[in-house]
């Protein structure tokens, strides 16, 4: 196995489309060095890419933030501006893993990893964040629904790499939350997950809703029906339970060591209405 | 051996009782104690060990040619390295190192590699070709008992068991008295359940790691984490075929044992290795290897009958066990038979225990082994039945507690026992009478442990310096050292700052029993207690020397020998360190020792009181409040009890909510790490409150009961108990995850499942 410490985007990308074998990019790695010492993987070549300029960075850009690809989940929660914007985002990176994982795991390798459990990805879809990726063709902008393609897989080519994640700019009266259903307290992988981010007018009504699973299907789930759910009401108990059996319908989980189907179909729906609550006090907060 | 009744009078201690700081513990958390994988040696060769990716298959063939031919490898060994060893019991500890004909279970060891580093054994295991024929395989202790169930080891049937079970059926027991038809016919109500429990492991963090070395003559010595070094020479010795005087065992710290360390997985190997290269071998067993190949704690199938009188007599109490120990004959199941009323006064009782084998890792002790299923299939229809009439949980047990003179079911009758003393203070106590909110529930549980004295050997050297070394030769996974020492300093009349314990390996001291049973501040207490009175003897005989007068005119008081009266002379008293810096000119070096066959280690009662919330929309349980209160006859270190009861409630919370051990259809195991076998972490619990109470142990020269293992006995029906009362639905199968939780409310509420 060859490592190497990529110097520029443009090095990355040499190195990465030069690779034949299996290669691997290092932001944090508490994933992919997991995956090396359980004998998963056995690639020819890992690449780090947290020492090139603007990896660990995060910089306003058109209203919203731009999250270099190596910041790491504690970096992310002690930004007060992100914070304040996409607290739902925030606090689904800050679940993942223990207070060490916290200071060297990435947004971007949460989504690189393409787990369908993975904690940041359901809260970033709900917000619509865009992944930044390099590749030999250049830079392309991909919605970071796009991105994950099945359990560990993505839409990634060779050679390409995710270089940040572009976090929008929100109306006023806009929140977000996310939360997991785990057996412990922390520690652990969701059994599944609900990231809901919404918009409230001036008089309470909500007028724009994105809600998305994880641990539910082999990617994550946006459930469109579960944000119409919401818009246009004040989200009362009747829209509630529509978003919970929408919730509920658009899951496809599977029964395995962490779950049923049958619980992960109701929790998903419970997990979504509860985050629709926080994100719904967050945002009259906002005003 | 005749029960010492030293304790008859309430005896003031200066030393037992207090709260020094542990002496293990700078080391421990700066990293600084050596454990397993910390020892090394020159030329030391890394060995790593193939599995069976099999639940059940039998070896046709293994090829090793490759991987002794691959860079770096210095020897390869299989089940055709070693011998059969006269013994059954230790052949199955030899199977189950290095399978012979059959792989019994997903994971069990089919051949090693030693070589010069980790990646060139790692590369070498793929190498290794086992020819395989899979076999149809069963883990499940029900589907194992029938008739036509795949057979793990044939002929191992004892003649006890009838002939309607399957081959894989190896024990029978029974124990009880008295009428059960008369006793249900009594009762008011009668409850009958069944009840599952899943394997769980002891989860100890420091994984098995041993090094083995053989000099040129044929002797050997082996550092290994164990909780007996004597145990692990003993199996060694007659699995490599040599003297037990020819190997040495040293035990290294132990980072957590529980039981599970209480015999041998890797250590022959290493040996056998380690004698066919010619180098020192060390093997440390990874995580998964551990939860895959190591002894979790036997699963249990149960059927639990009781029959109560509306004002809460126990009228008739009968259960049914069924345990699974793993692909090996185990008897767990007659603890568990053994112990299941044992808190009960009863005039009508049976219990009837089957272990069966299944494809699974060869089961381990876990801290009261069989003890915590059976008391939770007993303890939760007991509160079922205290929810049927109404009754209060903690006066129905108080009214048909087991006390002095209660004949108990496995036999034997009580001497003096702290059950009723804990089932009263835990009704006075102000967490009993706390208000509970809705969907909250309250549980509550007794638990029980036989305890263990058996085979111990102590010395206790009095230096020059006036500084006492006391030998011992159990690893400390308690805190034994620092209350070894204490009784030492206590009897000795000298400070706790005085005294060094250390554990020895098997050539510096005399056979002592592993660390088992909550024996060792029991047992090896009680023979320091008597070193220190056969060193204090001495020191009376060198006084008497120096004073010129006769060794009987002498008395050891308060720390010094003293003339016995005005009449033996006037003298004045002389310390332990004024005599001990004079020993070399009236005599030589004072020591005192003492072997014994402990007998008397006196049974331990406990009760918990646990608090819990459960969310009825995910079936989550939330530990809110947990109180143990427990009998340790003498509290030498309260702060090592308490640890050992906190400890002992938290690893019953696992089992009782998330802790299992999960096989899929193909019978291999799905969770082999910590991520999926989910052990509680710190936020998980609440503080464990704990209050200890002290009815002396009359077999106990200061009264000491083991206080090890009785902890993790109540929580599982505690727990479970306090969840049905907090869901409004009984719960008969652990882990209590949330999808089984939730599944049992929306069973019981279809029309709130359908929304």
């Amino acid at each position: 196995m060859r490592f190497e410490v990529a110097t520029s985007v443009a090095d990355a990308v040499r190195l990465l489309a030069a690779e034949p074998g299996t290669a691997r990019v290092l932001a944090g790695g508490t994933d992919v060095l997991v995956q090396l010492r359980s004998g998963m993987v056995e690639p020819a070549l890992v690449v780090d890419i947290k020492r090139i300029a603007g990896m660990r960075d995060i910089v306003a850009e058109a209203g919203g933030f731009r999250i270099g690809a190596a910041v790491s989940g504690a970096e992310l929660g002690e930004h007060a501006g992100v914070r304040a914007m996409w607290p739902g985002v925030v606090e689904a990176m800050e679940l993942i893993g223990s207070t060490q994982v916290q200071g060297r795991a990435t947004l971007a390798g949460n989504l690189c990893n393409a787990s369908p459990a993975a904690d940041s990805v359901p809260a970033m879809v709900a917000a619509e964040a865009v992944a930044r990726v390099a590749g030999p063709d250049g830079e392309r902008d991909v919605p970071v629904a796009a991105i994950p393609s099945g359990p560990g897989r993505t839409t990634l080519a060779r050679g390409e790499f995710i270089t940040s994640i572009f976090l929008p700019a929100r109306p006023a009266r806009s929140s977000d939350a996310y939360l997991r259903f785990i057996p412990r307290t922390e520690m652990d992988i969701a059994v599944c997950s609900a990231g809901v981010s919404l918009t409230l007018g001036a008089d309470g009504t909500c007028t724009a809703a994105r809600v998305a699973l994880g641990a539910v299907a082999p990617t994550v789930v946006l459930v469109p029906e579960a944000g119409a759910a919401l818009v246009g009401t004040t989200l009362g108990t009747e829209a509630l339970d529509a978003l919970a059996a929408a919730c509920a319908a658009a899951a496809k989980p599977i029964d395995d060591k962490r779950g049923t189907v049958a619980f992960r179909k109701k929790v998903a729906g419970v997990l979504a209405r509860r985050a629709t609550i926080i994100a719904a006090e967050r945002a009259r907060a906002e005003a | 051996m005749a029960l010492d009744k030293q304790t008859a009078a309430k005896r003031e201690f200066k030393v037992v009782g207090t709260r020094p700081l542990r002496p293990d513990g700078v080391d421990k958390v700066t990293g600084k104690a050596l454990y397993g994988a910390d020892l090394t040696a020159p030329g030391m060769l890394v060995a790593r060990i193939l599995r069976s990716p099999h639940a059940h298959a039998r070896i046709r063939a293994i090829d090793t040619s490759a991987a002794e031919a691959a860079p770096g490898v210095k020897a390869v060994v299989t089940a055709a390295d070693f011998g059969a060893p006269a013994d059954e019991a230790v052949r199955d500890v030899l199977v189950n190192c290095m399978a012979h004909d059959k792989a019994l279970y997903d994971g069990h060891a089919v051949a090693a590699v030693a070589a010069i580093s980790e990646a060139a054994a790692k590369a070498a295991l793929k190498l290794i070709k086992v020819d395989y024929e899979v076999l149809p395989h069963v883990t499940d202790v029900d589907a194992a008992m029938k008739p036509g169930a795949p057979v793990i080891q044939p002929g191992r049937q004892a003649e006890t068991v009838g002939t309607e079970v399957s081959e894989n059926v190896t024990h029978y027991c029974e124990f009880g008295h008295g009428d059960l038809e008369a006793g249900f016919a009594k009762a008011d109500h009668v409850i009958e359940r069944s009840f599952k429990t899943e394997a769980t492991h002891q989860g100890y963090i420091e994984p098995h790691a041993c090094l083995a070395s053989f000099a040129s003559d044929g002797k050997a010595d082996l550092w290994c984490c164990t909780q007996g070094q004597y145990m692990v020479r003993n199996l060694c010795s007659q699995i490599m075929g040599m003297e037990a005087s020819q190997l040495r065992v040293t035990p290294s710290e132990i980072g957590g044992g529980f039981g599970g360390k209480t015999t041998v997985f890797i250590e022959p190997v290493a040996l056998m290795l380690a004698k066919k290269s010619g180098r020192p071998v060390k093997i440390v067993m990874s995580r998964s290897e551990v939860l895959r190949a190591t002894g979790p704690t036997c699963s249990s199938s149960m059927g639990v009958k009781i029959g109560m009188t509306k004002d809460g007599r126990i009228t008739a109490g009968h259960a049914k066990l069924r345990y699974q120990g793993g692909a090996f004959p185990c008897g767990t199941v007659e603890f568990g038979a053994m112990a299941a009323f044992a808190a009960y006064d009863l005039d009508a009782v049976r219990t009837e225990g089957w272990n069966a084998m299944t494809n699974r890792p060869k089961q381990a002790a876990y801290r009261a082994p069989g003890a915590p299923m059976s008391i939770y299939g007993v303890e939760s229809v007991v509160d079922e039945l205290c929810q049927h009439f109404g009754l209060d949980p903690l006066d129905v047990r108080l009214k048909n507690a087991a006390k002095a003179g209660t004949k108990a079911s496995y036999g034997v009758t009580f001497t003096d026992i702290g059950l009723s003393a804990c089932l009263a203070k835990a009704k006075a106590h102000p967490h009993y009478t706390a208000p509970l909110k809705p969907g909250q529930g309250r549980g509550v549980s007794c638990g029980f442990w036989f305890n263990f004295g058996g085979d111990t050997c102590v010395t206790l050297n009095v230096n020059s310096d006036g500084t006492v070394s006391v030998t011992e030769g159990n690893p400390d996974i308690g805190g034994s050292r620092a209350s070894i020492g204490m009784m030492a300093a206590e009897e000795l009349g000298v400070t706790f700052d005085k005294v060094r314990t250390q554990v020895v390996d098997t050539a510096s001291l005399g056979y002592n029993e592993v660390t088992d049973g909550s024996r060792v501040t029991f047992a090896v207490g009680l023979a320091t207690i008597k070193a220190a009175q056969a060193a204090k003897k001495v020191m009376c005989q060198r006084a008497a020397k120096i004073w010129g007068i006769d060794e009987e005119a002498v008395v050891w008081e308060d720390g010094a020998a003293r003339p016995s009266g005005p009449n033996a002379g006037q003298f004045p008293p002389m310390t332990l360190a004024e005599i001990a810096a004079v020993s070399s000119q009236t005599g030589g070096p004072i020591a005192g020792h003492h072997e014994v066959n402990a007998d008397g280690a006196g049974v331990s009662f406990g009760v918990h009181l646990v608090d819990v919330e459960v969310d009825p929309e995910t079936g989550a349980t939330k530990v809110l409040r947990y109180t143990v209160f427990q009998d340790a006859g003498k509290a030498v270190h309260p702060s090592y009890v308490e640890g050992q009861m906190q400890g002992g409630a938290a690893q019953g919370i696992g089992w009782a909510l998330n802790e299992e051990y999960i096989y899929g259809d193909d019978g291999k195991l799905q969770n082999p790490g910590f991520l999926d076998y989910r052990v509680p972490v710190a936020s998980d619990l609440p503080m464990i409150d704990t209050v200890i109470l002290e009815i002396p142990n009359p077999g106990h020269p200061y009264g000491v009961r083991g206080v090890g293992e009785t902890s993790i006995v109540p929580p599982l029906a505690a727990i479970a108990n306090a969840v049905s009362r907090a869901a409004g639905v009984r719960l008969t199968s652990l882990p209590m995850s949330p999808p089984r939780i939730l599944a049992a409310l929306d069973a019981a509420h279809p029309a709130a499942a359908a929304e």
